[in-house]
């Protein structure tokens, strides 16, 4: 099925929901991506301010325990792993090809296959709340507490098989973007030319394809000993509670740096292009994200100084600790020295990039500061780590993504966010933030510790803990603002024009939102910042040829069937081996299908 | 404004008294959240030897933090103020600064040194074994409640801990189920009690007062982990053998004909099943608190409310809403106690000083 | 598995065929899992309360053979690769054939050893040693069960009227670095369950 559009030829896309099941194509999968994440981001929020309401004044009675220990489990897990992932994998998905210059990623039905299992993962773990009760050990899951002795529920068992599903979508994904990076970039694309964010996602994809395996194989024994009745973990039967906490933490100390490294890549492509000029420093911040990936490889016991490691690791965890401070200083004096000399258009995205800066600096200090096992032995666990991991998940984070949704929205809709609603709603967020995690410094000095659903009045946390309450209503109404600003948005023409900023790199050279096949002709990149070197050396576009056929791959309902088969297995592994057969049968269906598909 | 050198300085120096202003109240609100008496769970006011150190390190890396935060905010609100868009101004275009790109790769590395350097001298100080004359004690983590058994006196007993003044104390933590951490701020900073495994901890308490330092379990540790709490009593070394004195002894039988009804109660029941009553034949349970001297201990629930006979028969009436999970609760909701029966083992387990 | 969309109308960044640096980084991501699993092995090592224990129950000639058998696959898997590359599509079949057969006959003494060991008294919850090993094993035996089956729908689609395409020697190639990969984990497994010595 051809369309002649101008000389070019190509497929054309349906628009029908079976086009969206069946595609392939790298922007609708990053669509999807980005859209239930934020959903997902949404829900989340919601669970974090019921978790601030009930912690609002002392010995509240919002939530009971169980509720409560529910609530917080699954803010982490959907924070973690519904939202913040899939909303950067949205715009891994989008601009990985188009800042390559490539028509698609590497394996497209293997993008959709990842998608699907995703959206898999995230039912079946928030499924769990109208079945039986939602996973309650929190998102680190310690044994001997998720165990079948004392997590009798089968929320645990959730929590093990929707993280098994969610690390295998982002094993595929990973994979496929690796390649996609290191095989399918632009003649001339070399990879000290590639856009900062193309580096820290890199790093990203590295980072999850060494780090799931380890999860996998601890979740694979949390699910042995809960349902098969072995004791890896429990001490009782020879068992041992520390293993699952090396395992859990050298994939969950990488996973931080995979929340923070793309927003870190999203802010030095904001930055440059709203101050009109070159990245500063792009050779210091490629090689200290990298530096940050390859040490992050290596602190993962910091997180557990208190359970009596002994002086020696502890002193070598402390001392890598404190060494991935060095490569995070540098990224930070090299954007204020990108800022430093421009003239700097404070859009939204601006505003969301320059305060990435500031609070993502506050959880770097603080995240200093308790790599000290001495000082780590006041902060872990209490309050003031609380507040640390939130100024670097959400300072950092999320105020990274909203930079990159106010960057790209013209890119991917065609249309620019409205500026006013951005404002108001950056500032409520803004101030919401930190009226919401800055008193919980306070709260840890005074010796609150986390994860409690309640508290004495005569400890003197009560004041702190009411304004970071109107803190988390306060992003939540921030949030509601932008969500206004996204509809209105939508309902208006699609004038924002090619390229609305002044970019620098390729996805700003075609369409907005871009054709199916990205680009009429594959870009030839002369440089780091390719639509710049066009314009000060007056290179004209090239020109399209006559006639030309682009080939996409077509549309695939395979990756559609394997993901079934997936979530037929993990449902089987906690309910009936008939139903685990029965998804064994549909994935061999399915890969059988997938091997035997024309792509030609 | 910006444009002139004049206008520069200005805003500079506006940038630096915001950020001043800022980190001044930041302080002040620091100042008031460490002040022992209004937060007696504070984690700034140390008051013992090995506390001490670790405060030395503590107070060193706040002060850099404070300065680099400061430092950061400045420089951010100053180069966002400097080089915001105005007409005629064009964006320089460079790409970088060897000299600058080094200097601040330096001043990281210079506050990491400063960092670790106390940092390593302070854990070299405090992970040195306690000394030999140092009283024993051995902290067992329970859901959720805690049990601190004295092996040298023969004492065994649960959320309160006593300890003298000036003397070494020993403390062996495990855990009888998950993963709990022993956490008393003023005293010390956290070790977590896991199963399987003997942690190690020790310090010299230095203030002996009459009111309690307050700890709390600090690992997550399921339902209750919030109501896991417990005290500490640092007294003078002459209040401390009295005391030991006291509960080394059996208990005080009860004399009242209610408190005599209590004790049958208390077998009848089914309560000798998990609590031990010493010089009570038949109250040698295990998995729940020693309640040789419970009527001597300040709260109850693990240091969840007073022990008052009120509480008590709330607790012993209402488990479930007052402390969610416990072992207890399920049991009291298989067979619910009468009036009578709350009655009598109200007046036999406050008997027992 | 999955076809890329431009390999065959652009040279790929690296000139190397994506498939193929999908595979290798597949491999990277195997390596940490069993080293994980490996590791869960090695710190439980000794630590089992009651018997059986390894140096009561393991049967290393046997073990020994099978090792031998897996090693000859490999043997065969390079032959199939040489035969893909260089048109010879008969030697090819049949040394995919017979990599196919010592892949099932390693499963087959992996199925006997575990049957004998339950029959001994060691099951997967018997103690440390039974749970290590029995995931650690039944863990690699999945991977080859999965080679076999990776092999057999190659060995079933070279012998379609299409063949393998004009990509026949990259399939078979692909396929080869996957068994090769599965036959050095068992190298390091056979070393560290079996022939260090256990007490």
């Amino acid at each position: 099925m051809a369309t002649a559009i101008g000389a070019i030829t190509h497929e054309k896309e349906g628009s029908g929901l079976w086009s969206w099941l069946t595609t392939v194509d790298h922007k609708r999968i990053g669509t999807v991506y980005a859209i239930s994440g934020f959903l997902f981001f949404l829900l989340g929020g919601l669970e974090a301010v019921a978790v601030r309401t009930q912690l609002a004044v002392p010995n509240g009675t919002v939530l009971d325990a169980e509720r409560y220990n529910q609530f917080f489990t699954m803010h982490a897990l959907t924070m973690i792993f519904l939202a913040i992932m899939p909303m950067g994998a949205g715009f891994f998905n989008y601009f990985i090809p188009l800042q390559i210059g490539a028509r698609d990623v590497a394996f497209p039905r293997l993008n959709a296959l990842s998608l699907w299992v995703f959206l898999a993962g995230g039912f079946l773990l928030n499924s769990s709340f109208i079945i039986g009760g939602a996973p309650d050990g929190g998102w680190f899951g310690y044994a001997p507490l998720s165990g079948i002795q004392y997590a009798k529920t089968s929320g645990m068992t959730f929590y093990v098989v929707g993280l098994l599903t969610l690390g295998l979508s982002s094993l595929i994904a990973s994979l496929n973007f690796a390649v996609t990076i290191i095989n399918m970039r632009a003649p001339g694309m070399t990879m000290m030319r590639l856009p900062v964010f193309i580096w820290m996602t890199l790093v990203v994809v590295f980072l999850l394809i060494l780090s799931l395996p380890v999860l996998t194989v601890g979740l694979l024994q949390l699910y042995f000993d809960r349902v098969w009745g072995t004791s890896f973990f429990s001490p009782s039967t020879g068992g041992d509670p520390i293993l699952w906490q090396h395992l859990f933490w050298i994939f969950g100390h990488p996973e931080v740096y995979v929340l923070i490294l793309p927003s870190m890549g999203i802010v030095s492509e904001v930055l440059p292009v709203m101050s009109r000029k070159p990245l500063f420093g792009y050779s210091a911040i490629v090689f200290a994200g990298a530096a940050i990936g390859f040490l992050g490889f290596g602190v993962w016991a910091h997180h557990m100084f208190t359970t009596g490691l002994g002086p020696v690791p502890q002193v070598v965890f402390s001392a890598s600790t404190m060494a991935i401070g060095i490569p995070t200083g540098i990224k930070i004096f090299n954007w204020l020295g990108t800022m430093y000399g421009g003239s700097i258009r404070f859009v939204t995205a601006t505003y969301f990039a320059v305060a990435f800066i500031a609070l993502f600096t506050i959880g770097g200090i603080s995240g200093v500061m308790h790599a000290s096992p001495p000082v780590d032995t006041h902060h872990q666990d209490s309050y003031f780590v609380v507040a640390h991991l939130h100024y670097v998940l959400f300072g950092g984070a999320i105020m990274g993504i909203f930079a990159g949704i106010y960057y790209w929205f013209p890119k991917m809709t065609g249309r620019l966010l409205d500026e006013t609603l951005g404002k108001i709603s950056f500032w409520l967020i803004f101030i919401g933030m930190n009226l919401t995690f800055f008193p919980m410094h306070f709260l840890g000095l005074a010796g609150m510790p986390r994860r409690i659903y309640t508290y004495d009045a005569d400890l003197g946390w009560d004041k702190w803990n009411m304004v970071a309450t109107i803190g988390s209503y306060t992003i939540a109404l921030g949030v509601l603002v932008f969500v206004i600003n996204f509809l209105k948005t939508m309902r208006r023409p699609a004038d924002a024009g090619n390229d609305p900023w002044g970019g620098a790199t390729l996805e700003w050279s075609t369409s907005s939102p871009p054709p199916a096949h990205d680009f009429d002709v594959i870009p030839d990149v002369r440089d780091r910042d390719p639509l710049w070197y066009a314009r000060d050396h007056n290179i004209a576009p090239a020109p399209v040829p006559e006639h030309l056929h682009i080939h996409m791959p077509p549309p695939s309902y395979y990756p559609l069937i394997l993901g079934l088969g997936v979530l037929l297995l993990a449902i089987g592994a906690m309910s009936h081996l008939a139903v685990a057969a029965l998804g064994v049968a549909t994935a061999i269906f399915g890969v059988w299908g997938w091997a035997l598909e024309p792509t030609d | 404004m910006g444009g002139t050198r004049t206008g520069r300085l200005i805003l500079t120096v506006g940038a630096v008294v915001v950020v001043g202003v800022l980190t001044g109240l930041i302080y002040l609100a620091f100042a008031e959240s460490v002040d022992a008496i209004a937060q007696p769970m504070t984690t700034w006011v140390p008051r013992s030897d090995n506390a001490e150190l670790v405060h030395g390190v503590y107070r060193l890396i706040f002060i850099l933090a404070g300065i680099v935060f400061a430092a950061i905010m400045v420089l951010t609100l100053v180069v966002s103020i400097l080089y915001r868009e105005r007409p005629g101004q064009l964006a320089r275009q460079f790409h970088g600064n060897s000299r600058l790109e080094v200097i601040w790769t330096l001043i990281p590395v210079l506050i990491v040194v400063a960092i670790s350097v106390p940092t390593f001298s302070a854990m070299a100080a405090t992970s040195k074994p306690a000394p030999d004359d140092a009283l024993k004690v051995i902290a067992i983590g329970h859901q959720w409640w805690w049990e601190f058994q004295y092996p040298e006196q023969g004492i065994t007993t649960a959320n309160e801990l006593h300890l003298p003044v000036g003397r070494p104390v020993s403390i062996t933590l495990t855990s009888k189920d998950v993963i709990h951490s022993f956490w008393v701020p003023q005293l010390s900073g956290k070790t977590d009690n896991v199963p399987g495994h003997d942690n190690h901890l020790w310090f010299t308490p230095t203030e002996a007062r009459p009111e309690p330092y307050l700890g709390q379990c600090a690992e997550f540790c399921g339902l209750s982990h919030a109501n896991m709490r417990f005290r500490v009593f640092v007294s003078t070394q002459g209040d401390f053998d009295a005391w030991t004195k006291a509960t080394a002894a059996p208990r005080t039988a009860p004399t009242a004909d209610l408190a005599k009804a209590g004790e049958q109660q208390f077998v009848a029941s089914g309560c000798v099943g998990c609590h031990a009553v010493q010089g009570q034949a038949a109250a040698v349970g295990k998995i729940g608190p020693d309640l040789t001297h419970f009527a001597s201990r300040t709260t109850l629930g693990s240091g969840i409310m007073d022990n008052n006979p009120d509480n008590l028969r709330r607790w012993l009436s209402d488990l479930d809403s007052v402390k969610p999970g416990t072992v207890m609760g399920e049991f009291l909701k298989g067979q619910p106690l009468s009036k009578d029966a709350l009655d009598k083992l109200v007046a036999y387990l406050e008997g027992l000083k | 598995m999955a076809a890329a969309t431009h390999e065959t109308q652009h040279p790929t960044s690296t000139g190397i065929d994506s498939r193929k640096v999908l595979m290798w980084i597949f491999l990277a991501s195997e390596c940490l899992f069993f080293g994980s699993l490996i590791s869960t092995y090695l710190i439980f090592k000794g630590d089992s309360i009651s018997g059986p224990t390894p140096a009561e129950i393991l049967n290393i000639p046997v073990t020994s053979a099978s090792t031998f058998v897996l090693l000859m696959s490999s043997l065969t898997m390079v032959l199939a690769v040489y035969g893909a590359q260089h048109g010879r599509l008969g030697m090819m079949k049949a040394m995919l054939l017979a990599t196919i057969v010592l892949g099932l006959g390693f499963l087959g003494f992996q199925a006997y050893e575990f049957a004998s060991f339950v029959h001994e008294g060691l099951g997967l919850t018997t103690n440390q040693f039974g749970t290590t090993f029995f995931v650690l094993t039944g863990f690699h035996g999945t991977h080859v069960f999965v080679g076999v089956l990776y092999l057999l729908s190659l060995l079933l689609a070279a012998n379609r009227r299409t063949g393998l395409g004009r990509e026949r020697a990259l399939h078979v190639d692909i396929a080869g670095l996957y068994w090769h990969f599965v036959d050095i984990v068992w190298i390091v497994i056979f070393t560290i369950v079996y022939l260090i010595p256990n007490n």
